[in-house]
């Protein structure tokens, strides 16, 4: 064999591989993704959606679970949205770059790689404890949000980054004060990567189960939250609290309400991927 | 007494020729000291080119001019440099003031992502200037200044991007005009443009001494010598040579300066 042919069949042999390897992660989760549909999709229907739980299988519900993620999902973005973009904007134009702002950049950048459940320590200290939230809705949207600013502000941060420096300089050039180039310029301009990684950062709060559980969330509510102070359950602990019974027909309504809580985090990226591909093509 | 009052006199005197000067100009980016003491006039109403190759100070001598460089970290001044007399390095100046007497064109047109309409009406709009009426003049006059408006006047509400390069930046030299300056400090306006954008902007440039203050940096000497009465030549961070524009081009007094602009180095 000569060089030539052997480069070729080694470059043939890693496409295959490579081919290989990619499907790898994608067949293995079709085949979940699958495997839960055909498990679950029977199950859902609207009574599925608006029935409160119960302890026979047939006559559960996911309604309490349901809105407890979306009352988590509101408050977490509004308490993490303002915090996260403003600490985001600061460091980006405001601070000044120095030893102080590189070790707060790479101590955000670290927290987002903290274990989760660690979170839900501090929030059940901080929280539920000495703020004596106790374990509300509110005090799981204040964790999640803690848990998901690192992301919010990072993601935020380098969608401001991508603004041209131009733009900037054409602002300040003009006139603009600081805060005119942030809110007339940068904002607009960055807009739509800001919002796929809030998006992406809320898809991940909403799939969360540790923090909550250690926050005292139950697994059994028997009505949906009216209140940032009243109790709560959301999706994952429902999910987990089915599979860990022994019964058949739970198993089903796990499958069903994975299938509901993969739809909301598909949907929820799918939104992003379209903000940022409008925004991308605006800002050519 | 009564010297002193003829100080004034020829004092003011030169304030009215004089638009810009520097005292001692010592610029540093940290260890680096990018211009090293330069002591210049700038003529009012005139067309000023500054020349040299890169990296020789003369876009930071520039931007001294409007306070561009206050961004750069580790940025240091010594020395004055003043507006009509006064120093805008002061405490007390407003930048932003500043900024509104002394417009700015760039290297590469950067219209913001928004309309034509939003671009030029921009440096208005952040003054807290609302009026509808008012903009709107505003910009149709900013337009016609820079011979953009027949090009663009049905298409106001278009993104500028849409524009081509030439278009773009007259509109970005429109949007300067709009805020009323007197002094318009220009940074290599041609250098990504095509030659017949640049001799339209070349020829405006003609067309707007008479109302404005210009400075422009250009690496390109045929175009320094077209549109400049003065010209300044820039090595190393020092002024080198500064003279009539003919005088430098045709005459130059220091060996440094006709080897550059006879392109035997730079």
């Amino acid at each position: 064999m000569n060089n030539i042919k052997k480069n070729r069949w080694k470059d043939q042999a890693f496409k295959f591989w490579g081919i290989f390897c990619t499907l790898l992660g994608l067949v293995l989760l079709a085949i979940f993704i699958g495997s839960i549909i055909v498990d679950g999709v029977q199950r859902i229907d609207w009574d599925f959606l608006t029935s409160l739980p119960s302890r026979k299988a047939d006559r559960a519900g996911i309604y309490t679970a349901l809105m407890g993620s979306v009352w988590v999902l509101v408050l977490t973005t509004i308490i993490a949205l303002p915090v996260g973009i403003a600490a985001a904007i600061y460091l980006e134009e405001y601070a000044k770059k120095n030893r102080l702002s590189s070790l707060l950049e790479v101590n955000i950048s670290n927290l987002a790689g903290v274990p989760s459940i660690i979170y839900g320590l501090l929030g059940l200290e901080i929280f539920v404890r000495i703020m004596q939230m106790g374990a509300s809705v509110l005090a799981g949207s204040f964790t999640l949000a803690l848990l998901i600013l690192p992301i919010v502000i990072v993601s935020t941060r380098e969608a401001i980054k991508a603004v041209p420096k131009s733009i900037r300089d054409a602002s300040f050039a003009l006139g603009a004060s600081k805060w005119q180039t942030v809110s007339r310029q940068l904002l607009p301009a960055s807009f739509g990567g800001i919002l796929t990684g809030v998006i992406l950062a809320l898809s991940r709060a909403v799939g969360e189960t540790a923090p909550l559980i250690v926050i005292g969330a139950l697994t059994y509510v028997p009505f949906a939250p009216k209140s940032p102070m009243d109790e709560f359950s959301v999706l994952p602990i429902q999910i987990f609290n089915w599979i860990s019974r022994p019964q058949h027909g739970f198993e089903v309504n796990a499958a069903a309400a994975i299938i509901i809580l993969l739809l909301i985090t598909f949907m929820m990226n799918g939104i992003a991927v379209y903000f940022r591909n409008k925004w991308q093509r605006k800002l050519k | 007494m009564v010297k002193e009052k003829k100080e004034n006199i020829i004092d003011s005197n030169l304030q009215r020729k004089h638009k810009l000067r520097t005292k001692g100009v010592k610029v540093w980016y940290d260890d680096f000291m990018a211009i090293k003491g330069i002591d210049m006039n700038i003529k009012a109403n005139k067309v000023t080119a500054f020349i040299g190759p890169s990296g020789c100070g003369k876009s930071t001598f520039l931007r001294l001019f409007n306070r561009m460089n206050d961004y750069v970290d580790g940025f240091r001044l010594e020395g004055e440099v003043t507006i009509d007399g006064e120093n805008i390095y002061k405490k007390k100046v407003n930048v932003e003031q500043l900024r509104k007497q002394v417009g700015m064109v760039f290297q590469k047109p950067n219209p913001f992502p928004k309309s034509i309409f939003e671009n030029v009406a921009y440096g208005l709009k952040i003054q807290g200037l609302k009026d509808k009426k008012f903009l709107q003049e505003k910009v149709e006059r900013s337009l016609k200044r820079v011979a953009l408006w027949d090009e663009v006047k049905d298409d106001l509400n278009k993104s500028a991007l849409a524009l081509s390069g030439g278009q773009q930046q007259r509109l970005c030299i429109a949007r300067a005009l709009a805020v009323e300056p007197s002094i318009i400090l220009m940074d290599e306006p041609t250098s990504a443009l095509d030659p017949l954008s640049t001799s339209k902007i070349e020829e405006l440039i003609y067309e707007l001494k008479k109302d404005y203050t210009i400075v422009i940096v250009t690496h390109n000497m045929q175009q320094a010598s077209r549109v400049s009465d003065y010209t300044a030549f820039f090595y190393l961070g020092e002024l080198i040579e500064y003279d009539k524009t003919k005088k430098l081009f045709t005459n130059p007094e220091k060996k440094q300066t006709e080897n550059y602009i006879t392109g035997r180095f730079g």
